[in-house]
């Protein structure tokens, strides 16, 4: 694709907000980040991660210097130990510990925040999981392939369809079967329509964390207009089934293309409307701009992927990156944004939500006639999958989102492990981020890292 | 920072206020689920036949095959019917997905309020619910989605060009992977298991299969049938009639997968993969009459038990219908001889050449041995009686098939006509394509029967593979007359025949008088069945025994006769089949365990 056309298809949906393509971060992700990233771009003083001074795999600790950092002085943050991790002196009684979860409205999930806090102001964070732990991934070593379908999908309920597509092309992958052309087509009509109904959830959501509440019940009425249309394609609402080892269960029914994109016009207006009370707003402006600081040096180390990278400047898609399905036949371009900031992420997210919507029109455009939705596959019952490993990803809404599956050449998985982007974002980055920041901002900056625990326990 | 449009710009959504509201008033009523929404089970109890694939599949454990009063055990149909629990149940609709019957399906009523938690653990079906008759819901997606193959693996056979002056075995056995691909379809019901006369373990045979545990196949194969070699080539496979995948595709080649195993064990191999301890001491003896299927397995059985065996056999060898009945493209001679080999190896004596009755009396017999089984079968071959039968040049298909097997030279003529329609019709007629395609380089054979094809007794690959080797199949007309000139057979005359059977299923052909044919042919072969010949039964041994109003022994569960010493099985109580023979040998040695330790009477 030219750059003009490229360049065409993001000014048509956003104008002239979209970041120009020539992207100096814009480069493979096991690129050395430390070299690459723009350290003076923090305005700080102390050192930057990834430069020479903090190449110690402590070091992000003693970064406290963005340019969001409160005026201070430096006796009120406790001082860093050998390890490199504040210590906290209890008895100064200048520092009170609290714990945000694991239930309460600014957490996205069940997990935890140990928080150190001086005044309102956090000097130490320790996020805590393991509230939520299920053992799917060892409930998968005692289910035959076909049965992991209904459950893989609940390690992640809102966007449950990147997990049967990636658990089902990872089966296709060892066993050497190929999903035919039309279930291709509508597995990413599904996806595209998964991450859709999430970023119709997370938009306005983030307004919500910040007692903004009334794009979100917007956001739920567009999203359950979504839902309509996965109950008529897939007989599911929210956990779907509709993507199984060798191809999809269903085709279009009758109607279903003409409805889906009179429901894209509603995405549109909707945009417009959360445009117009959100992002336009003095308030939540005020709140987002600055906060949560991602530093694109970051980006790299800390394995931050999805629209957290993109809104820091870096043009990272596993659908452009390592085109998957049919991607490729798409036209379409990755909003890519540089201020890495809340209002950054929460823009991004409105981008994609309106790309996705366009994508979801020519998916729905593409999908042929004709042709089988399933190839062939041996007794579900019986399928052994022939010995072998694979890592399968896929692009969800929060970004890179993997599968790991091992097979003994038995009908039984000997592993399949997740590894979803809140395995990052939701630990050892949210505790860095949470790092000088005010209390009350926990859960927005939670909410624009769109992290979700079910995914950091499987 | 903030610009005066960031203040007034969210009171845009005052505009609401001016909307109608989106919202269902009565979600209840007025929001049914979509077309394909997967909501509340629905099973078609006629439909269903438990075959439980939905509960292998469900992977919540929701569903359990439960009895039910409704619905009675019969061949093909395990009697239970899934029991959905909604406490586990995840509406995945895999169960619908992988039904073999397509019984299965779910409406899309999605709304149930009860107040006993209990009531949510229920049978579709047979508890009545408002859904029932829903036509809305998730069904299985059609045409080309299965969870299953359904097209069996093909069986590598010989052309009908190769196969036609020649007695080698047409089909050629499954591959390694061909047996394993054809072991992965098998869902594991056990409907075969249950209708198989011998009720043979075939879920765990053909498992082993899967597993390319070969060994252990074979134990389980020997566990119920000491003929796994014979059976895996001519069993009547009554397993694959009732198996649960024909329902929307190919039953699982069973019998193919039996074959494969029994052929994976060489001869010398047996004694290692059985490992069996065959009994030293062997204080009791029992004789058996004929050595066919209900003998050889009796004897078999009865040698493991510790029995001495003395088997004793008109013909000079061993093996009865399956030697002198069934050609030799269909059954070769060294897989029987493997069979019987192995069990005479464990110590069962037999006396050839011997026919009870006439070399040796039964009484004799009686005397000598603790007990005796007579396995005799069906070598009287019956006649159609009608006019020129008497004929010297009309033969009956088993004495010819019989005298083939020894080696004799049989009567070939270039223009054969041959009446029948069950297998032994089409094994004689198939064996003579062959003498004929020999001797004449062509084939002129017209087989006639008087059941139309869709009912013809014969296997549907028989007379499939018949009409590829050139054979001329008359179905659906009765014979009349056998033109004679001369002291020459001419052919036969035939008249249409409407149906074969009365409304009470009595055998009474009706024909249609002005539709007639004429089959032309210089020999003619009878080829409609066989009778027994019992005439080794003593009056004394006779008089003690019961008999139905139609002049059929009676025998106990055990094969056991009023005179208790005496056991019959076989084909002139049950079949006939090698199966029910297999059956009845096994059930028959049991019987006369417990008769020699006093636990069985004939009652």
């Amino acid at each position: 694709m030219t750059m003009k056309k490229k360049n065409d298809i993001l000014s048509r949906l956003f104008g002239k907000e979209h970041r120009p393509q020539e992207n100096k971060h814009n480069q493979p992700a096991d690129a050395d980040s430390g070299k690459s990233s723009d350290a003076g771009k923090g305005g700080g003083t102390g050192s930057v991660p990834g430069s020479d001074s903090g190449a110690s795999g402590e070091a992000h600790y003693s970064d406290h210097n963005h340019n969001i950092a409160p005026d201070h002085t430096e006796d009120k943050y406790p001082r860093n130990g050998k390890d490199g991790k504040p210590e906290v002196d209890l008895s100064s009684g200048k520092y009170t510990k609290v714990w945000q979860g694991p239930n309460h409205p600014g957490v996205t999930g069940n997990m935890s925040l140990e928080l150190t806090i001086c005044g309102d102001e956090i000097v130490d964070a320790k996020t805590h999981v393991g509230y939520l732990h299920r053992g799917f991934e060892k409930l998968f070593e005692r289910r035959l392939y076909m049965q992991v379908m209904p459950t893989c999908l609940r390690m992640c309920v809102p966007e449950s369809d990147t997990n049967e597509y990636v658990f089902s092309e990872a089966v296709e992958e060892l066993s050497g079967i190929e999903a035919p052309e039309k279930a291709k087509w509508l597995r990413m009509l599904v996806l595209e329509m998964s991450r859709l109904q999430m970023l119709l959830r997370v938009v306005p959501g983030q307004g919500g964390a910040f007692g903004l509440g009334i794009g979100v019940q917007w956001g739920m009425y567009v999203r359950e207009l979504i839902l309509d249309l996965f109950e008529e394609l897939t007989g599911g609402r929210i956990y779907h089934m509709y993507m199984l080892p060798g191809g999809v269960r269903g085709d279009l029914p009758e109607g279903f293309r003409e409805r889906a994109i009179k429901t894209m016009d509603e995405v549109y207006r909707f945009a417009q409307r959360i445009d117009d009370v959100m992002f336009n707003n003095s308030v939540f402006k005020k709140r987002a701009t600055g906060t949560g600081y991602i530093d694109p040096s970051w980006v790299d180390r800390f394995g931050i992927v999805g629209p957290n990278a993109r809104a820091a400047g870096y043009n990272r898609d596993v659908r452009k990156d390592h085109p998957y399905l049919l991607y490729d036949q798409l036209e379409w371009e990755v909003p890519v944004l540089e201020k890495s900031d809340v209002y950054t992420r929460a823009r991004i997210r409105w981008m994609d939500m309106q790309v996705t919507a366009d994508l979801i029109k020519q998916i729905l455009n593409k999908i042929p006639e004709k042709g089988s939705f399933k190839a062939p596959t041996p007794n579900a019952l019986n399928w052994r999958i022939p010995r072998g490993e694979t890592y399968v990803k896929a692009e969800a809404s929060r970004g890179e989102f993997g599968y790991y599956v091992v097979s003994d050449g038995s009908a039984y998985p000997r592993r399949i492990t997740l590894r979803g982007p809140s395995y990052t974002h939701a630990i050892a980055l949210l505790e860095k981020m949470l790092i000088r920041t005010n209390i009350a901002d926990v859960g927005a900056i939670m909410v624009s890292l769109q992290t979700c625990p079910p995914e950091i326990e499987r | 920072m903030s610009k005066l449009k960031d203040i007034l710009s969210p009171f845009t959504a005052w505009n609401n206020l001016a909307r109608d509201p989106v919202t269902i008033k009565d979600p209840i009523n007025d929001r049914p689920g979509a077309a394909r929404y997967r909501g509340f089970h629905q099973n078609d109890i006629e439909k269903c036949i438990g075959c439980g694939a939905c509960e292998s599949i469900c992977e919540t454990g929701a569903i359990r095959m439960v009895e039910v009063d409704e619905v009675e055990t019969k061949e093909g149909d395990s009697g239970l019917r899934p029991e959905v629990d909604y406490g586990r149940c995840c509406f995945c609709a895999l169960c619908v997905d992988i039904c073999s019957t397509g019984s299965l399906t779910l409406s899309n009523e999605y709304i149930w309020v009860d107040e006993d938690p209990e009531a949510f653990t229920f049978v579709p079906g047979i508890d009545k619910k408002p859904w029932d008759n829903n036509q809305d819901g998730w069904k299985k997606p059609e045409p080309d989605y299965e969870l299953n193959i359904k097209e069996r693996v093909r069986m590598p056979e010989m052309q009908a060009e190769e196969r036609e002056n020649s007695f080698v075995e047409i089909v050629k056995g499954y591959s390694r992977e061909q047996a394993i691909a054809e072991a992965d379809r098998c869902i594991d019901c056990g409907l075969c298991q249950a209708t198989c006369p011998a009720h043979m373990d075939i879920p765990d045979y053909i498992r082993a299969v899967r597993e390319e545990n070969l060994k252990e196949g074979f134990r389980i194969m020997y566990k119920t049938n000491p003929l796994p070699e014979v059976c895996g080539r001519i069993c009547t496979h009554k397993c694959e009639d009732v198996c649960a995948m024909g329902h929307r595709g190919d039953p699982i080649a069973i019998r193919w997968l039996k074959r494969y195993i029994a052929d994976s064990v060489d001869e010398n191999e047996y004694q290692e993969a059985l490992q069996q301890e065959n009994p030293k001491d062997k204080d009791k003896s029992i004789a058996i009459v004929g050595a066919g299927p209900t003998g050889l397995s009796a004897a078999y059985y009865l040698a493991l038990m510790g029995y001495s065996v003395k088997m004793f056999e008109a013909q000079p060898r061993a093996g009865g219908m399956m030697r002198y009945g069934i050609p030799e493209y269909r059954l070769p001679y060294n897989a029987l001889d493997q069979d019987i080999d192995y069990i005479l190896s464990l110590g069962v004596d037999i006396q050839y050449n011997t026919r009870v009755g006439k070399d040796i009396t039964l009484d004799a017999l009686h005397e000598k041995y603790d007990s005796v089984l007579v396995g005799t079968g069906l070598h009287a071959g019956k006649s159609t009686r009608i006019p020129g039968t008497d004929h010297e040049h009309v033969y009956q298909a088993v004495d010819l098939l019989r005298e083939f097997s020894k080696g004799n030279e049989i009567p070939i003529s270039e223009k054969i006509v041959i009446i029948g329609g069950g297998n032994v019709a089409m094994d004689i007629t198939r064996t003579l394509a062959r003498l004929q395609n020999q001797k004449y380089g062509q084939v002129n054979i017209t087989t006639t029967s008087l059941e139309t094809e869709d009912v013809m007794p014969a296997d549907q690959e028989e007379i499939d593979e018949a009409r590829e080797e050139k054979v001329n199949l008359k179905p659906g007309w009765g014979p009349q007359k056998i033109e004679i000139e001369n002291n020459k057979i001419k052919g036969l005359h035939v008249q249409r025949c409407l149906s074969v059977f009365d409304e009470n299923g009595r055998f009474n052909p009706q024909f249609d008088e002005s539709q007639t044919d004429f089959f032309e042919g210089d020999m003619l072969i009878e080829a409609i069945g066989q009778g027994m010949d019992i005439s080794y039964l003593s009056k004394s041994i006779r008089d003690g025994l019961d008999f139905t109003q139609r002049g059929r022994l009676v025998v106990n569960d055990y094969f056991q006769s009023k005179q208790e010493w005496l056991f019959i099985g076989g084909d002139i109580i049950q079949g006939p089949d090698v199966i029910h023979g297999i059956a009845n040998g096994h059930k028959a040695a049991r019987g006369i365990d417990m008769y020699l330790r006093g636990d069985l009477r004939y009652e």
